[in-house]
């Protein structure tokens, strides 16, 4: 399996006023195609940054990064635009959905910035991504009509109709409640089971960690430990264990 | 980013914020509802003026005395009291000047009319058959006289509405009934057209028109006469028409080259552009006043783009992160701006029409819309548009995608 992202000694400083910030001290690591990876860590031990860094966001100090074998070191700030455009699909804690916008349209989104596809082309692609997070009868329905879980959906959804190589998802379930969690951890089991996506979940709560199918722990910006789940949880199951309803 | 693209997104950002687009538009819309208005009612009104001036003729050319020179003893003389002008100018200008196509020569008598036991103090007019065609006069009962009274020294005469009000019954035929102006009485032979006053309010119709063959010798015992009125054969003529004029009465009064000129010649035209040059004047204030409404406009829409950014950083950080450049996001915000002001100005050019419509009927003021006064603000709109939203567009496309999605 090709290496769909790979981080060698990475470093991250950021310079506030006399100090020099460490928040990344050299970060090795690479993920393959397919895998589930959650990345895990305490406040400050330099998860946002190693994720923004992922996500194309923001440029390493030192070290080199490459995704889909693409060294972002020697792009400018348009070429890294164009990059998250097509290879990333981000997914947010607080969905980031357009307010008084169609799920549709806020799909659509990521399309809009490329270049040379049509209309309709765009329409369809949006509803087979609406379709793969099962709410393509929702599509004309704007975020305030939907439900936590199903906003959430639509973000995946955006995140999805790119076809990008690599979904990342910071704290997708920080603002639901488990039983939503687990319903969107189960789509996104589904998404890395049955399409092939490779996904990197971001997180705080070791009990997420453990649906993924890998887990990398962060501290003080350092990588503190990268092991291979034996027994990976299925969300599937998780969500019949707890009873339907019990939040009402 | 394709064009259409760029449309569909700003479009789409609009309509989630109707109400306060509208209201940020409002301040587009009356500056160049009000540029418009203002230029119609400009333009109205110098139309108006020139319209005065054209029922006046304008062609007309008047030819009256005048010295620089005082009298021994340094007294200055009123222009009516220079004898300068002869018939025999008369007759050397209609001979020698040919782009005229009508000439009266010109002398009047002011006094009181009397008829039984009524009476007007007026002003009697000698002139030729011409002269009610150079003024622009005409007859409405009766007829004109006729070059056979001017021979004889027929004491007829044309008399204005204001005289016949002042001096005959309400339905009183005038025609062919004696007035007497001084002591000499006059048959009326025709009742001029109502005219109105003029710009300046001078009441046209309180007037007597006779032969001037009869004022010459009968009222003012005169071979002096006080105007030559002429009318040039078109408009664009009467500047050349009125340099003939002068040569022909420099020669007849045997002017040496450096004497000055003992008459003057004045035109209608020239009368004309003085007005139109103040009523332009008031047009450059008033639209002035109604650009400063259109800046101010201007000024709203950058208060409200400044706003709008704020609040949609985390949407800008959003669609930084999926892949919009930074230019991306400075056209999105521009073309909201744009779009603001096109449609603001586009409802202003409607309201501008609206207004003007409204004042032209209801107040009836003379107005006239100008296409182009339409077309330059509606450009200035843009313009507006492209400088006012340039600013907070370009803060928008300068955040940073991390500190924007951070952001509350």
């Amino acid at each position: 399996m090709p290496d769909i992202l790979k981080m060698e000694n990475i470093k991250r400083e950021f310079i506030l006023g006399p100090q020099v910030v460490k928040a990344l001290r050299g970060i090795s690591f690479s993920v393959q195609t397919g895998e589930f990876v959650s990345i895990m860590g305490s406040s400050g031990s330099g998860k946002s940054t190693l994720l923004n860094l992922i996500g194309c966001l923001d440029k390493a100090t030192e070290g080199d990064y490459f995704l889909d074998s693409t060294n972002v070191k020697s792009l400018d700030k348009n070429e890294l635009a164009e990059l998250r455009n097509k290879k990333i699909g981000f997914v947010f804690q607080s969905f980031n959905l357009l307010p008084r916008t169609s799920a549709l349209e806020n799909v659509e989104l990521p399309l809009l910035y490329q270049k040379g596809i049509s209309r309709s082309e765009r329409k369809e692609r949006a509803m087979q991504a609406l379709e793969k997070v099962k709410l393509a009868d929702r599509f004309e329905h704007t975020p305030n009509q939907l439900s936590g879980g199903q906003q959430q959906r639509v973000a995946i959804a955006r995140a999805l109709v790119n076809e990008p190589v690599l979904v990342l998802a910071d704290e997708p379930t920080g603002n639901l409640d488990t039983r939503t969690s687990y319903e969107i951890l189960n789509l996104l089991q589904e998404l890395n089971r049955d399409q092939q996506k490779t996904i990197l979940l971001v997180t705080h709560e070791p009990d997420i960690a453990t649906f993924s199918s890998r887990t990398l722990i962060l501290r003080d910006g350092k990588l503190l430990r990268d092991f291979q789940n034996i027994t990976v949880r299925s969300a599937k199951e998780a969500l019949a264990a707890i009873p339907v309803n019990d939040d009402f | 980013m394709n064009f259409f693209n760029l449309l569909r997104i700003a479009l789409k950002a609009l309509r989630r914020n109707k109400l306060r687009a509208f209201l940020t538009m409002l301040g587009i819309i009356i500056g160049v509802g009000a540029v418009i208005t203002m230029m119609a009612i400009g333009s109205g009104s110098k139309q108006s003026i020139e319209e005065t001036f054209s029922s006046m003729g304008t062609n007309m050319i008047i030819v009256r005395p005048y010295s620089n020179i005082p009298l021994p003893g340094g007294v200055r003389i009123g222009s009516s009291n220079i004898q300068s002008l002869t018939l025999k100018d008369v007759d050397k200008i209609r001979g020698e000047v040919t782009n005229i196509s009508a000439l009266s020569p010109g002398i009047s008598s002011s006094g009181q009319a009397i008829r039984g036991a009524k009476n007007w103090p007026t002003n009697m007019q000698g002139a030729s058959v011409d002269y009610l065609s150079i003024r622009k006069l005409s007859v409405s009962i009766g007829t004109n006289f006729n070059e056979e009274h001017e021979k004889s020294f027929a004491k007829v005469c044309v008399i204005g509405q204001t005289v016949v009000k002042n001096l005959f019954e309400p339905g009183e035929n005038p025609v062919g009934q004696i007035i007497r102006f001084g002591k000499i009485p006059f048959q009326v032979i025709g009742v001029l057209t109502e005219k109105g006053q003029n710009t300046f309010g001078q009441d046209q119709d309180d007037i007597i028109v006779a032969p001037y063959t009869t004022i010459m010798k009968r009222v003012k015992a005169s071979i002096y006469i006080q105007n030559i009125f002429a009318s040039a054969e078109k408009e664009e003529l009467s500047e050349e028409a009125t340099k003939n004029i002068i040569a022909v009465l420099r020669s007849s009064h045997k002017l040496r080259k450096e004497q000055e000129n003992d008459f003057d010649v004045r035109t209608q035209q020239e009368l004309i552009s003085t007005m139109s040059k103040t009523s332009n004047m008031m047009t450059t204030l008033l639209t002035a006043v109604a650009a400063i409404s259109l800046v101010i406009g201007g000024i709203g829409i950058m208060n409200i783009m400044y706003v709008s950014v704020t609040e949609r950083t985390r949407e800008i950080g959003l669609r930084m992160s999926i892949g919009a450049k930074s230019r991306d996001i400075l056209l999105q915000f521009l073309t909201e701006a744009i779009i603001i002001s096109i449609t603001g100005g586009l409802i202003g050019v409607l309201l501008g029409i609206s207004a003007t419509y409204f004042i032209a009927n209801f107040l009836k003021w003379p107005t006239i819309i100008n296409q182009n006064a339409m077309l330059v603000s509606f450009l200035v709109c843009v313009l507006t548009g492209v400088f006012f939203g340039y600013y907070p567009a370009l803060k928008a496309s300068s955040l940073d995608p991390i500190e924007a999605l951070r952001y509350e």
